[in-house]
């Protein structure tokens, strides 16, 4: 099947514009006849829930924190694009759409990038105007800085803290309306399906995390913003709690799931140290600004001050002087990688290499640099007990971001109507690549900005039919699945825990579908996957019972979640034979060892069907066309 | 390193509760809440009962952590949340006591969770400044000077962990409304409801929390080092707006 994504005919420029004209409208009286679910309080789905009630939305909020304000979002820390052109440096709308389409390496939709970037501006203003605290110039205006794969300073930041800001400004205006009524807020409750019936998304089926209740919600539309996955890889710069579940069992009732391979392995991570870490902490690419990144030009044990810099191999700097440390994350990861496996990696397991403040603070003062930098260097030092003013940082590429996610249209919505995907959950901008400070930028310009006017195309047909019931035998059916799996996962008393299985599941995955990925080895983790599952099955242990706070219960829903996600995220990978942003296949390079994408036979998005437990997924595909920005091979020389 | 964990084990709000002791064997790289996780991992396959302890990010930022070390919040390390603690800032044959936050404003769960719902009710209350999505104009219409925003800055930088509530022996909620407070109230875009916002959330926060003595233990133990001069602020605005709402007639409530 060929998949339409309703984008707006004529120009790309003046699509979002006659989109909205032409999309159906909801009345405001009538607003608060509809019902709107949104699962996840992050950047999207706060911003969301918060506008969706200020026009007058019925709204219920779900998240499994204690909290709105815990979620994911908050760690992102370098900040946020948009195309304001402050600094006069040659940028516009247009050269932020075409940075960030030629970033994702022509894999993104151009009409919906070409729409973030045109959104992006009124971001800035609404956030400024909540309270956000930007860095400032001393002249009071906004203060900007550079990012990854872009020429401009068009990142807008709040220290080391952007998500922070960000996340409580969407925060601060959601618990605005809960205050008032409009919201409904129901925390530590997480989504364990989603309620299909007459082919439409009416509610979803939760566990209240405290008792182990099991309840049903209805609902005139269910919007998933419950982020990434990259947490299937066990160790990653995502939280603990972050999982897939949400957006995979969406996926198992009938919602399409587009490019599981793009994930992206973000450059400036500190290396792992112990085999029993739990996660890798992010430096924000930020650092890049100032950091110099280098390896040894032979291997050596020696102490960064002890190689003299002739014997020094500024990598990037070298291989592409035109962007220098400031490539695109892709193309930083694998460059790291390349290095480190020609065993120049530095460090106690050689497994990082050097970013280097050691010219910036001669040249700006180490105060400067404390001022933009001053809370990751702490965090940096606490981390590894070295001190960044004094030695360079070691860092290394850590799963980070998940382009692919549930296929959505032009209106943000899956292929189950009713259901949407907003931010991080759905596949929409970012092609095989997500540039750095545009995560951000696509998580609030879906929740403030787009679905709040999309989502009216949907509703407005529904008014004056009955309100939405949980009293239906799918409702039923759905708790009784839900139930069955918590029963089953209660009685698990084998020898293994939850824990381990994740992390040998995410071993695979990282092995054989991270940075660098071949035929041979992705059929091997299709296997190896599978071998796991069924251990997983017979000897899975879980302590406690259903009807208590029982965390390891929790996460057992989460990792058997993972096991199908990953198999896909193989699947997908091996399909798509070619290389494109984070999708590195080793059989698809250029002699130089750069991405070597094939545009006649991979311009598509794939979309993946569910078919059933034992049927494998069925590929479909939503063909690209590149009217504005013509695909070439990128190059950042 | 070998370290003796006296862990508070409570099963439901309403159980009693008690330490429970645990010999551990841990290595210095590792972050304190990974060792809470390999001891979990060890109850776990003996068939116990893991210990219910919160984290999420794991890198100090989302405020989920929250643990009661030796009777300090987040433990010895200034400046540092729970989940960025490491080992190697205890010896060799420590005995180290866990404990949930204890506080009548953040009542107990299980073992080391708590509620702290309570902070949520205090943003409601007022703890933002009203901007339907939309209505914004242009972000360099407003000035901010530098100073003030880095100062807003400082008081935003609260990851509302609750580690000031917890430390504080009248279980004052004072740090963290005032940071909030602050935040807002010292930008321009904070003033139309500045007097609305200090009486609004001042009102919620002392019906779940105690009163503010100046003992200055939640300035000593925030881990994002939040100034007690916020407090100063607060109070300021609180006489200020009560006069005003005086003045009004009442009206601002």
């Amino acid at each position: 099947m060929l998949l339409d994504a309703g984008t707006p005919a004529g120009p790309i420029e003046e699509g979002w514009d006659a989109h909205r004209f032409g999309v159906r409208l909801v009345n405001a009286n009538n607003k608060r006849r509809f019902h709107v679910l949104v699962v996840g309080s992050g950047l999207a789905g706060a911003s969301a829930a918060a506008t969706l009630a200020e026009l007058g939305y019925r709204v219920t909020v779900l998240t499994f924190h204690d909290s709105p304000r815990r979620a994911h979002s908050i760690a992102a820390q370098g900040g946020i694009n948009a195309a304001k052109n402050y600094r006069n440096d040659g940028d516009s709308v247009f050269r932020l759409f075409y940075d960030t389409i030629k970033g994702g390496d022509y894999r993104a939709r151009e009409a919906n990038v070409f729409r973030l970037a045109q959104v992006s501006n009124q971001i800035i203003d609404q956030c400024a105007a909540q309270g956000v605290p930007f860095a400032r110039e001393y002249g009071g205006l906004l203060d900007n800085r550079s990012f990854g794969g872009a020429q401009v300073s068009r990142t807008f930041y709040a220290r080391g803290q952007t998500g922070q800001q960000l996340l409580l400004g969407a925060y601060q205006a959601l618990s605005r309306q809960i205050g008032l009524g409009n919201v409904e807020l129901l925390s530590r409750t997480e989504l364990l399906d989603v309620v299909v019936a007459d082919g439409r998304a009416v509610g979803v089926v939760a566990r209240r995390l405290l008792t182990g209740e099991v309840v049903s919600i209805a609902a005139h539309a269910v919007v998933l913003a419950t982020g990434g996955y990259s947490n299937a890889f066990f160790l990653s710069t995502n939280a603990r709690n972050s999982n897939a579940t949400a957006i995979w069992r969406a996926h198992k009732r009938g919602a399409l799931f587009a490019n599981p391979c793009f994930t992206q392995i973000h450059p400036t991570c500190i290396p792992q140290s112990e085999s029993f870490q739990s996660k890798l902490t992010l430096m924000s690419e930020s650092l890049r600004n100032d950091g110099r990144i280098w390896v040894p030009r032979e291997t050596t044990d020696a102490p960064p001050e002890a190689v003299a810099e002739d014997d020094r191999d500024y990598f990037l700097e070298r291989r592409y002087p035109a962007f220098g440390n400031l490539v695109p994350r892709d193309v930083a990861s694998r460059a790291a990688k390349q290095v480190i496996d020609a065993d120049l990696g530095v460090g106690p397991r050689r497994n990082g290499v050097y970013l280097d403040f050691a010219e910036a603070i001669g040249r700006l003062g180490a105060d400067t640099i404390r001022t933009r930098y001053g809370n990751l260097f702490e965090m940096y030092e606490r981390i590894t007990g070295e001190d960044p003013y004094r030695q360079p940082m070691r860092i290394y590429p850590a799963p980070h971001y998940t382009m692919g996610g549930l296929w959505v249209d032009y209106n943000l919505m899956t292929t189950v109507p009713g259901l949407y995907a907003i931010g991080e959950a759905n596949f929409s901008d970012h092609g095989a690549n997500r540039l750095g400070a545009s995560a951000l930028m696509q998580g609030l310009a879906d929740g403030y900005f787009i679905l709040p006017v999309t989502i009216g195309d949907y509703l407005a047909p529904q008014l004056g039919q009955p309100e939405p019931t949980t009293d239906r035998p799918e409702f039923a059916a759905a708790e009784a699945q839900v139930r069955e799996q918590v029963a089953r996962f209660t009685s698990a008393r084998g020898s293994r825990s939850v824990d381990w299985f994740h992390r040998e599941l995410g071993r695979i995955l990282w092995d054989e579908c991270g940075m660098a990925r071949s035929r041979e080895g992705l059929e091997r983790a299709i296997a190896a996957i599978r071998a796991l599952r069924a251990e997983w099955d017979a000897d899975l242990r879980v302590p406690g019972t259903g009807d208590e706070l029982n965390q390891s219960l929790e996460r057992a829903g989460r990792v058997q979640d993972f096991f199908e996600l990953g198999e896909l995220m193989c699947r997908d990978a091996l399909e798509r034979e070619e290389s494109c942003g984070g999708h590195f296949r080793l059989e698809h390079q250029t002699p130089d060892g750069e991405a070597l994408r094939d545009d006649e036979r991979f311009t598509f998005v794939s979309a993946w069907r569910h078919a059933g437990p034992d049927a494998p997924a069925e590929l479909h595909r939503e063909d690209l066309q590149f009217r504005l920005a013509q695909p070439t091979q990128r190059s950042y020389r | 390193m070998r370290l003796t964990l006296q862990i508070w084990r409570q099963k439901a709000p309403d159980a009693p509760g008690a330490f429970v002791d645990y010999q551990v064997d841990a290595s210095p790289e590792m972050s304190f809440l990974e060792l809470l996780d390999q001891l979990n991992e060890r109850l776990t396959l003996e068939g116990g009962d893991p210990i219910a302890f919160e984290s999420d990010c794991r890198e100090g930022i989302c405020g989920t952590c929250g643990l009661m070390i030796n009777g300090i919040a987040h433990g010895p390390q200034q400046g540092t949340a729970t989940c960025q603690l490491y080992v190697r800032r205890f010896s060799d044959g420590d005995v180290i006591t866990v404990e949930p936050w204890r506080s009548a404003g953040f009542p107990p769960v299980r073992d080391l969770v708590v509620d702290r719902s309570a902070f949520d009710d205090i943003i409601q209350a007022g703890g933002y400044i009203t901007v339907p999505t939309g209505s914004a104009p242009d972000a360099n219409l407003v000035q901010v000077a530098r100073g003030e925003a880095e100062l807003a800055m400082d008081a935003a930088a609260c990851i509302g962990c609750g580690a000031c509530v917890a430390s504080c022996p009248n279980g004052a909620g004072q740090l963290f409304t005032a940071a909030k407070l602050a935040h807002l109230n010292l930008l321009p875009q904070g003033q139309p409801e500045r007097s609305r916002r200090t009486l609004a959330m001042v009102a919620q926060m002392e019906e779940h929390f105690g009163s503010c003595t100046n003992h200055r233990e939640c300035e000593a133990q925030c881990p994002k080092g939040v100034s007690i001069d916020f407090i100063t602020m607060m109070n300021r605005d609180y006489r200020m707006a009560v006069r005003e709402n005086r003045k009004a007639g009442g009206e601002e409530r």
